[in-house]
């Protein structure tokens, strides 16, 4: 199969004109040092979102999990969040908070594009995260929140010291899947302002007539979700072998 | 006085009805053994009796006073009455040491420094003291059994409960968690266990239960109980398990 792209692909009528917009070695070299420098603003913005997105991640799935009658309204709040932001594309998150907010007409700082964009990511991937975090909670045997009661804990401290630290050991890989996800979506922050590396591909594109820079960011964003991949099946592979 | 005091309690789980008002009494420094087939209620008594289980109907009487009431706040009841489980119940994340150390830490507001002292003498007691910084996967049935009995143990509970605590054991490691029981029972510790160690109740029991489809169907000390059954379905379980 692989062969068969290799050998007829040139074939093709176009593929000298596509060749020459897509792989030009030397548009290439050029651009992609500033291609890297633009990455980093990515790689900033998932660093900020991602610590964000764990602690908002964590407290929907708590709220959803509470189990006193009086707590019932948190418990339908966060039911509704993670319904509403898995329900809508991350784009439109981000267009509706990243134009919408903004355009209330408020002063800088409170307008810029990284700040509501740092906010879409982190309320659609918070509902993700949560889900996760919720699955892990109900993977702990009842009987470890028998003994913890069983001490005279209280419900807060058996949730914190004995429930949380191993739900949350027992989904690391699932949310380094998500978490590799969002480093992509980063690159979706560019339709609203900041030129992060996907947009800088495209002011490449555009000054140098040619396509190849794109390909230089998709490498870019290969060389970082590889490993880290990887990494998450490795760490995966793992805990199915402890369990088993 | 009796120290623990059970009264007419029921609890259901769904339609179907697991304890159908039994009554129960435990004087200070006795050993009451809870015998009977497996579904007799053993188990869920004594969760009802740490508050785990809340009660459909009943009392319970822990020093005269209904510690079952509803809306009653359980976590002052569970630190005077400790409970340890037939499947051990370790905290997998914590080593030896800090499984012990917890509830005392957290629930007392005692500082590490001032428990070691006495925690390394409870390891110690049940010759587990080169066992603190192991975590659980890395001891055996027995030593998590011991370990979990410490960790009750550190909250100085004044009655304690063992629910089938040898049941989920290898045979070879049986001996060493009775040992245990038998060096609380020479301290004087009031406790209340389901068994099916019937040579363990026979040797050391005050008071031996027989529990049959909810109910406390016969008791009394266990030279009568083992020897004279009144009842034909106490002789019949004897003897299936005798």
């Amino acid at each position: 199969m692989l062969a068969a792209i290799v050998l007829l692909v040139p074939l093709a009528p176009g593929w000298p004109a596509v060749k020459k917009s897509f792989a030009n070695g030397e548009v290439f070299a050029k651009t992609f040092p500033g291609l890297l420098d633009a990455f980093l603003l990515d790689i900033a913005i998932f660093a900020w979102s991602a610590p964000l997105i764990f602690a908002a991640g964590l407290i929907v799935a708590l709220m959803r999990d509470a189990r006193a009658p009086a707590l019932y309204p948190l418990r339908l709040l966060g039911i509704v969040y993670t319904d509403v932001f898995r329900g809508v594309p991350v784009i439109l998150v981000i267009y509706l908070v990243g134009f919408g907010v903004p355009g209330l007409g408020m002063p800088r700082p409170w307008n810029s594009p990284y700040l509501w964009g740092t906010v879409a990511l982190v309320l659609t991937y918070a509902a993700y995260v949560a889900e996760v975090f919720r699955t892990g909670i109900e993977s702990i045997h009842q009987s470890q929140r028998a003994a913890a009661l069983s001490l005279g804990l209280s419900e807060s401290d058996t949730m914190r010291y004995v429930i949380l630290p191993q739900a949350i050991r027992r989904v690391v890989p699932a949310n380094m899947n998500l978490f590799i996800a969002l480093q992509k979506d980063v690159a979706l922050l560019s339709f609203i302002g900041p030129v992060e590396i996907f947009r800088q591909a495209g002011v490449y594109k555009s000054l140098l007539a040619n396509f190849t820079p794109y390909v230089g960011a998709a490498l870019i964003f290969l060389a970082v979700t590889i490993p880290a991949t990887r990494y998450a099946d490795h760490l995966m592979a793992k805990q199915l072998r402890a369990r088993s | 006085m009796a120290r623990l005091e059970v009264r007419g309690l029921r609890k259901s789980f769904g339609a179907n009805e697991v304890c159908r008002g039994i009554d129960l009494t435990v004087a200070e420094g006795e050993m009451v053994c809870l015998i009977g087939a497996s579904g007799s209620g053993k188990s869920t008594l004594l969760r009802c009796l740490n508050l785990l289980e809340p009660i459909d109907d009943g009392v319970i009487l822990l020093d005269g006073v209904d510690i079952a009431e509803p809306g009653l706040d359980p976590q002052p009841v569970r630190q005077r009455i400790g409970i340890v489980f037939q499947s051990f119940n370790l905290f997998p994340h914590m080593t030896a040491l800090e499984n012990v150390l917890l509830a005392p830490r957290r629930v007392r507001g005692r500082t590490r420094e001032a428990l070691m002292p006495e925690v390394e003498a409870l390891f110690a007691r049940f010759g587990l003291s080169d066992r603190m910084e192991h975590y659980p996967d890395q001891l055996s049935g027995g030593q998590q059994q011991r370990v979990a009995i410490v960790r009750a143990l550190a909250m100085t509970p004044e009655i304690m409960l063992f629910d089938e605590i040898t049941s989920a054991l290898d045979p070879e490691l049986v001996g060493e968690v009775l040992d245990v029981l038998r060096d609380l029972r020479a301290d004087g510790m009031t406790m209340v266990l389901a068994t099916h160690e019937m040579g363990f109740a026979r040797e050391l029991a005050d008071k031996v239960c027989f529990l049959d489809a909810g109910t406390i169907l016969e008791e009394g000390p266990p030279a009568e109980l083992f020897s004279q059954p009144r009842h034909e379905r106490t002789r019949a379980f004897l003897s299936r398990v005798l």
